[in-house]
């Protein structure tokens, strides 16, 4: 029986840079199953909270929890960054590089990337370089690499900015599929509607603040805090 | 003009002549470049790589000290060497002073900077770009070098042959430590320096079109075998 990942627990988490704090402090619990999706305007603090779960930015302040050893935690979870890095390799070798990167030999690892890749629709260009692949292309890249270490969290910084409707939905159709299978999903997005279709509950940042985490349907009909409401009616938020 | 006209035709038929003492001096600066520049990236990619991705006390200042070190004189360093080698210096007993093996370590001194400083400036970028992704997937120091070593191999081989055409043209450090002796430790840079002292100023000129060409068709050749500067090609 494998220890569950999940909870985490952050308490009194803060990050601040150049002398300005821009996240916090935060407390919070994430617990184990569903989408959550971040929303708030830009600098709200939406991909730095994101990177601090991950661990990819450090708090100055706060401390982290997982229900495992935090080196155990970092190997079960993945992160799709906004603007996804491409390798500067074929589109095969970038999916299977966590792989070889945790030991997994060459062919075993180009072989699982093969069904990955083909999971996410890129079985057509497996040999064709990464840097040449098209924006939505690349972001099924940067998602089949990410999923390929079959995490129990996966951390997704505006997945979808900057693709069109059709890879947009393709994006959503995976991460949907990803999440039946019991994968723990954290997105942070300006897409309202993609908010609406993927998310179980809604985190509102504001100002490096979480102003109140809802239920989805409840935070779109009735959201508890003024800046939320401001924000769903479009108003330009300070 | 005509000066460079019967270098130019000198060249031609020494070439063609397949003549035996150019070939042998022009052997020898291959011999002499090539695993000067071998043993130079050897330690220079790495190096650069791991400047990249270390964070250390007085990191910016080894930079600026390697930096500056592009610009070692190479009479200063073939004196260096050439002290250390003697028979009075640290290492005399090794008998290796006005032979090729001092001739070689003369030239990875020289070049090393250059390859760590240019090999530095290129992997700082790619690791700008791969630094989330590589912290993300947990790579060890020494995969992320790996990493940025492989996939900036073509901004590295720069680097290498940047190190080359400095070694192929040096003159000053080698004709302290090899002395330039006839068939042993002749090659084309210390040649063109006899020639020029003796006033044959069209054998000079033929040597030296000769060794301009040689750093062409090697630079050539690399490029060709790395398949760079292709279409679509990163």
């Amino acid at each position: 029986m494998v220890t569950p990942l999940l909870p985490l627990k952050m308490e009194a988490v803060s990050v601040r840079r150049g002398g300005k704090t821009i996240l916090g402090p935060i407390t919070l619990q994430l617990a184990d199953e569903g989408i959550s999706i971040l929303l708030g305007p830009n600098g709200s603090g939406k991909t730095t909270l994101l990177k601090t779960m991950h661990g990819v930015e450090r708090p100055n302040t706060g401390t982290l929890h997982w229900n495992v050893a935090a080196e155990d935690a970092r190997l079960r979870q993945a992160f799709v960054f906004q603007s996804p890095t491409i390798l500067r390799r074929s589109v095969l070798d970038n999916i299977s590089y966590p792989l070889t990167l945790r030991g997994v030999k060459r062919a075993e690892a180009r072989a699982r990337a093969e069904a990955f890749a083909a999971r996410v629709g890129l079985s057509k260009v497996l040999d064709q370089h990464g840097m040449v692949l098209s924006g939505g292309e690349k972001q099924k890249l940067a998602l089949a690499r990410a999923l390929i270490l079959e995490p129990d969290l996966l951390f997704l910084d505006e997945p979808c900015a900057n693709l069109d409707g059709r890879a947009t939905r393709d994006i959503e159709e995976i991460l949907l599929a990803v999440r039946s299978e019991g994968t723990r999903i954290v997105i942070s997005t300006h897409d309202l509607g993609q908010a609406r279709r993927l998310g179980d509950d809604i985190w509102f940042l504001h100002a490096g603040q979480i102003k109140e985490t809802t239920p989805k349907d409840q935070f779109f009909s009735e959201p508890h805090s003024e800046t939320a409401r401001s924000y769903l009616r479009g108003d330009l938020l300070p | 003009m005509e000066k460079i006209w019967e270098g130019l035709t000198q060249a031609a038929m020494l070439i063609v002549g397949f003549d035996p003492d150019l070939m042998e001096i022009t052997l020898l600066s291959l011999r002499v470049t090539i695993t000067a520049t071998l043993i130079a990236s050897a330690i220079g990619l790495p190096l650069g790589a791991w400047l990249v991705v270390n964070r250390f006390r007085f990191r910016r200042v080894v930079i600026a000290i390697i930096n500056a070190l592009m610009g070692l004189p190479p009479v200063v360093v073939g004196l260096f060497v050439y002290v250390l080698l003697s028979r009075s210096g640290p290492f005399g007993v090794l008998g290796l002073l006005f032979t090729p093996t001092a001739m070689i370590i003369a030239q990875v001194i020289i070049i090393t900077p250059i390859i760590v400083s240019i090999s530095h400036q290129a992997i700082r970028e790619l690791w700008a770009d791969y630094h989330d992704l590589l912290i993300s997937l947990n790579a060890t120091r020494r995969q992320r070098i790996a990493t940025l070593i492989v996939d900036g191999r073509r901004a590295l081989l720069t680097a290498s042959l940047a190190g080359f055409g400095r070694a192929i043209g040096e003159v000053g450090a080698i004709m302290i430590v090899g002395g330039n002796i006839d068939h042993a430790t002749r090659v084309l840079t210390t040649a063109i320096a006899l020639e020029t002292g003796k006033g044959e100023f069209g054998m000079a000129l033929a040597l030296g079109f000769i060794l301009i060409g040689l750093a062409i068709i090697v630079n050539l050749g690399v490029h060709m075998l790395s398949r760079t500067e292709r279409g679509s090609r990163w």
